[in-house]
C-alpha cells in the first residue's frame, strides 16, 4: 500500500513538473524570441507574462474543434494524443535526483527504476513519429500529407544516429540503466561529454531533428506547407501537438544532461542534498532548452533533402565510427578481466 | 545596336516521368495560394508534384486586380498620383516619380535642379526600403525569423525619414508634376544623414548572419538559375537580370533625374541563382546609400524651388493659392482639367524590382487616352515556371522570394 502511494505521488509530481516546464517553455519561446527581435513578448497576463501559458490553455479549450471533411475521424482524433504520450512516458525512466529518505524509507527520485531504461526510452521515441504521420495522413489535406511524409522519413533517419550515440554511452558505462549511467559520472571529470565529445555533438544535433524543431522542422515548415501535419488541427488537439513538442524537448534535454553531463550530480559537490541535485539537472536541461530556442530564432531552415543527406551521409557514418572506436577502446581496456 | 532573336524550346511538363515507372506513381496537384504564407500577397500557383519534386507550375495572377490603369482614364492625369502609390506599395515614392517623369516627358516640363536632387534622394531611400522587404521576407520564408525583425527595424528608420518629410509612412503621394510638393528641411536631411551613417553597419550585421551562413547558401545557391540569354528573353529587369550577369541599369543606360552625375556602381552576379540575386540586392543597398549621401551633400549647395514654374501643368505653391485669385484658378484647372499635349510618351525608371515604366497617351483633352504600367514584377513571375521545373517543393519558397514581386504592381 505504501509502495503504491509512493509510486502515485512520484508519477503525479514528475508528470506535473514536466507539463509545467513544457508550459513555461511556450512562454520562454515567446519571451526569448521577443528579446532576440527587439520586442517585449507577452507581459500582460501576470507578472512577466508568467500566466500566459495558462491563458493560452484556457483559450484553446474554448476554441471550436474542427474535423475536416473526408478526414479519418478516429485517426484524426487519436493522432495528437499519440504525439504527446511517448514524450511524456519517456520521462518515467529519467532519474531526476538521487535518493530521498522520508520516514526511514529510501525513495529513488525517478518514476520507475527499471534496469533497461535506455531500451524503454528508445522504443518510446520510436513511437513518437506515429502521431505526426497519422495526423498528417488522417487530415485529408495535401499539405498535411506532405508534412507527415517528411516527418516519417526524417525521424526514421535520425532515430538511428540518436540510438548509436546513446549506445556509445551505454558501452562506456556498461549498463542500460540510466541510474547506473548517472552513477558512473559523479565527478565532473567522469562526465561522458569528455570521453564522447563526438557523440555529444551528434546527439545534440539529432535532438533537433528528433523533436521536429527548427532548423529541421520540415513537418511543419510554415512558409511552404502552411502548418504541415497540423494544418487542419484546431482547439486542444492543436495544443496537444505543441505540448508534445515541448515535452519532447524537455525530456530530450534531460536525457542529454543525464547521458553526457552527469544528470543530477552536482559539480564539485558530491555530497549535495537531493534538492540541489534536482536543481542541477534542471539547470543542465535548461541549457539545452535554451539552445533549442536560440537556434530556432537564429538559423534559416534546411531543405528536406539536405537534411536527409546530412543524416545518412554524415551523421550516421560518424556515429558508426564513434561506436566502433568506443567499442574497441572498451574491449581493449576491459577485455582482460 | 543589333538584336538577335533566339527561340527557347519550352514544353511544360517535359520532366514528366513515364507512366509505367513504379517509383513514380500518381502526380499530385497542389494549389498554392492565393492565400498562402509564402506567396507574398495573392499570387496563386498551381503546382504539379511528383512526390516532393515539382513537375510543372502554373502561376495565376490577377487576384489583386483593381483596374488601376483604367482608373487613370476616368480620373485624369493629376488625380492618378495616389493610385501609383498603391502599385508597388513598398516603394510608393518611386512609383510617383516614375509617373511624374512620364508626364513631364510628354508635356516637356523642366524639373528644377533641387527637385531632381530631392527625387534622387527619395528614390534611393525607397530602393533601400524595398530591398529591405526582400531581405526580410526571404529570410522569414527560409526560416531565419530574427532577421525579418532586424530588417524591418531598419526599414522603420527609413520610414521615419519619409514620415517626417511627407507626413505619411506609406502612400505618400508627395511627388507632383514638375517637382515635389515641398522642400526637404533641416530635420529631414539630418535624419537621413544619420541613417546613411548607421544603416551600413546594420547591413554588415545582416551579411554576418546570412551571406556565409551554410544553411542560407544551401538554400539559395544553384537554385532558380536563370542563364543570361534566358533572362534577356524573358525580359527580366532589375536585380533579377543583373543577378544573371547582365549589366543593365536604367540609371546608367538611360539616365534620368540627373543620375548620370552621381557616382555609384552597378553590381552584377555571375551564375544567376537565388544567391546571386541576394548578393546583388545587398550590394545595391550599399550603392543606394552612397547615392543618398551624395544627394544630401548636393542639397547643401543646390538651392532653389522644388516645383517648376509652369502654370499649365504644375500646381502653384499653396501659400499663393490662398492669397491670389489667379493662382486659385490655376490650382483648380490643374487638379480637375489638366490637359497634356496630344501625343504619347514612355518613361522607364530603375525601380527596386526592375524597369518600372509608364506609357501615357493623350489626345489633348482632360481625359487620358491610355495609361499603361510596365510592371517588372509581372516579368519576374513569367520566369518562375522555368526556374521551378524539376526542383523540390521547398525551393518554391526561395524562388518566389528571390524574384521579389509585389502583387499590387503585377495585377495593378
Amino acid at each position: 500500500m505504501e509502495a503504491l502511494l509512493i509510486a502515485v505521488a512520484k508519477v503525479v509530481v514528475i508528470f506535473a513538473g514536466m507539463v509545467t516546464i513544457a508550459g513555461l517553455m511556450s512562454l520562454a519561446e515567446r519571451k526569448v524570441s521577443a528579446w532576440m527581435q527587439y520586442r517585449h513578448g507577452p507581459n500582460r497576463v501576470g507578472p512577466f507574462g508568467i500566466l500566459q501559458p495558462l491563458a493560452d490553455g484556457l483559450k484553446f479549450i474554448f476554441k471550436e474543434e474542427l474535423v475536416p471533411e473526408g478526414a479519418n475521424r478516429l485517426m484524426f482524433r487519436l493522432a495528437p494524443a499519440l504525439a504527446a504520450m511517448p514524450a511524456m512516458l519517456t520521462m518515467a525512466v529519467i532519474p531526476v535526483g538521487g535518493t530521498v529518505v522520508i520516514a526511514g524509507r529510501e525513495i529513488p527520485l525517478s518514476m520507475t527504476d527499471i534496469d533497461i531504461g535506455v531500451l524503454f526510452l528508445l522504443s518510446m521515441s520510436g513511437l513518437s513519429v506515429y502521431g505526426v504521420i497519422l495526423g498528417g495522413w488522417a487530415s485529408n489535406s495535401k499539405y498535411s500529407l506532405l508534412g507527415g511524409l517528411r516527418a516519417s522519413a526524417q525521424m526514421i533517419s535520425y532515430e538511428l544516429t540518436l540510438i548509436l550515440t546513446i549506445l556509445a554511452v551505454v558501452l562506456l558505462s556498461g549498463s542500460l540503466d540510466l541510474r547506473a549511467i548517472v552513477a558512473a559520472q559523479q565527478h565532473v571529470g567522469q562526465w561522458n561529454i569528455w570521453y564522447q565529445p563526438l557523440a555529444f555533438v551528434l546527439f545534440t544535433i539529432t535532438m533537433f531533428a528528433e523533436t521536429n524543431r527548427h532548423p529541421f522542422d520540415f513537418a511543419e515548415c510554415e512558409p511552404e506547407l502552411v502548418g504541415g501535419f497540423h494544418t487542419e488541427y484546431s482547439s486542444m488537439r492543436f495544443a496537444l501537438y505543441f505540448l508534445g513538442e515541448y515535452c519532447a524537448m524537455t525530456v530530450l534535454s534531460c536525457l542529454a544532461a543525464t547521458l553526457f553531463l552527469g544528470g543530477p550530480s552536482v559539480p564539485f559537490w558530491p555530497a549535495a542534498p537531493w534538492y540541489v541535485g534536482v536543481l542541477s539537472l534542471l539547470a543542465k536541461a535548461g541549457f539545452f532548452l535554451y539552445l533549442f530556442l536560440w537556434v530556432r530564432w537564429t538559423l534559416p531552415r534546411l531543405r528536406f533533402d539536405q537534411l536527409m543527406r546530412l543524416g545518412w551521409k554524415v551523421f550516421l557514418p560518424l556515429a558508426l565510427l564513434n561506436l566502433l572506436a568506443t567499442g574497441a577502446v572498451v574491449a581493449f581496456t576491459h577485455g582482460a578481466q | 545596336m543589333t538584336t538577335t532573336t533566339k527561340v527557347f524550346e519550352y514544353t511544360p511538363g517535359a520532366n514528366l516521368p513515364p507512366g509505367d515507372d513504379p517509383l513514380h506513381g500518381e502526380l499530385m496537384t497542389l494549389n498554392m495560394g492565393p492565400q498562402h504564407p509564402a506567396t507574398h500577397g495573392v499570387l496563386r500557383i498551381v503546382v504539379t508534384l511528383d512526390g516532393e519534386r515539382i513537375v510543372a507550375i502554373d502561376p495565376v495572377v490577377g487576384y489583386l486586380h483593381r483596374g488601376k490603369e483604367k482608373s487613370c482614364e476616368t480620373l485624369g492625369w493629376h488625380k492618378f498620383f495616389p493610385h501609383t502609390d498603391r502599385l508597388d506599395y513598398v516603394q510608393p515614392l518611386m512609383n510617383n516619380i516614375g509617373y511624374a517623369l512620364a508626364i513631364e516627358k510628354l508635356a516637356g516640363i523642366e524639373v528644377p535642379p533641387r527637385a531632381q536632387v530631392v527625387r534622387v534622394l527619395l528614390m534611393e531611400l525607397s530602393r533601400v526600403m524595398a530591398h529591405l522587404i526582400y531581405v526580410a521576407s526571404q529570410s522569414i520564408d527560409l526560416g531565419a525569423v530574427a532577421l525579418f525583425f532586424y530588417a524591418f527595424r531598419q526599414r522603420e528608420l527609413a520610414y521615419d525619414i519619409v514620415d517626417a518629410y511627407t507626413g505619411h509612412r506609406m502612400n505618400n503621394t508627395y511627388v507632383r508634376i514638375g517637382g515635389v510638393y515641398a522642400d526637404v528641411d533641416e530635420q529631414v536631411s539630418a535624419m537621413a544623414a544619420r541613417f546613411v551613417e548607421e544603416f551600413p553597419l546594420a547591413l554588415d550585421e545582416f551579411e554576418k548572419l546570412l551571406t556565409r551562413n551554410r544553411i542560407w547558401c544551401d538554400r539559395n545557391r544553384d537554385i532558380g538559375v536563370i542563364p543570361r540569354e534566358l533572362a534577356i528573353a524573358m525580359s527580366l529587369t532589375g536585380p533579377a537580370l543583373r543577378g544573371s550577369g547582365v549589366e543593365w541599369d536604367l540609371r546608367r543606360a538611360m539616365p534620368y533625374s540627373g543620375y548620370e552625375s552621381y557616382d555609384f556602381d552597378v553590381p552584377v552576379g555571375s551564375v544567376g541563382d537565388c544567391y546571386d540575386r541576394y548578393l546583388v540586392r545587398m550590394q545595391e543597398m550599399r550603392e543606394s546609400i552612397k547615392i543618398v549621401r551624395q544627394a544630401l551633400e548636393r542639397l547643401q549647395t543646390v538651392k532653389g524651388d522644388v516645383l517648376a514654374e509652369d502654370r499649365r501643368f504644375v500646381l502653384p505653391p499653396k501659400d499663393k493659392v490662398h492669397g491670389s485669385m489667379e493662382e486659385l484658378i490655376f490650382q483648380f484647372k490643374v487638379v480637375t482639367d489638366l490637359r497634356l499635349p496630344r501625343g504619347e510618351a514612355y518613361h522607364g525608371i530603375e525601380s527596386s524590382k526592375g524597369e518600372l515604366g509608364f506609357f501615357i497617351a493623350s489626345d489633348g483633352t482632360a481625359k487620358p487616352l491610355r495609361c499603361h504600367v510596365r510592371a517588372p514584377g509581372l516579368m519576374n513571375i513569367q520566369a518562375l515556371p522555368r526556374m521551378a521545373e524539376g526542383r523540390l517543393f521547398s525551393d518554391m519558397v526561395s524562388l518566389i522570394g528571390s524574384m521579389d514581386f509585389v502583387m499590387g504592381e503585377v495585377d495593378r
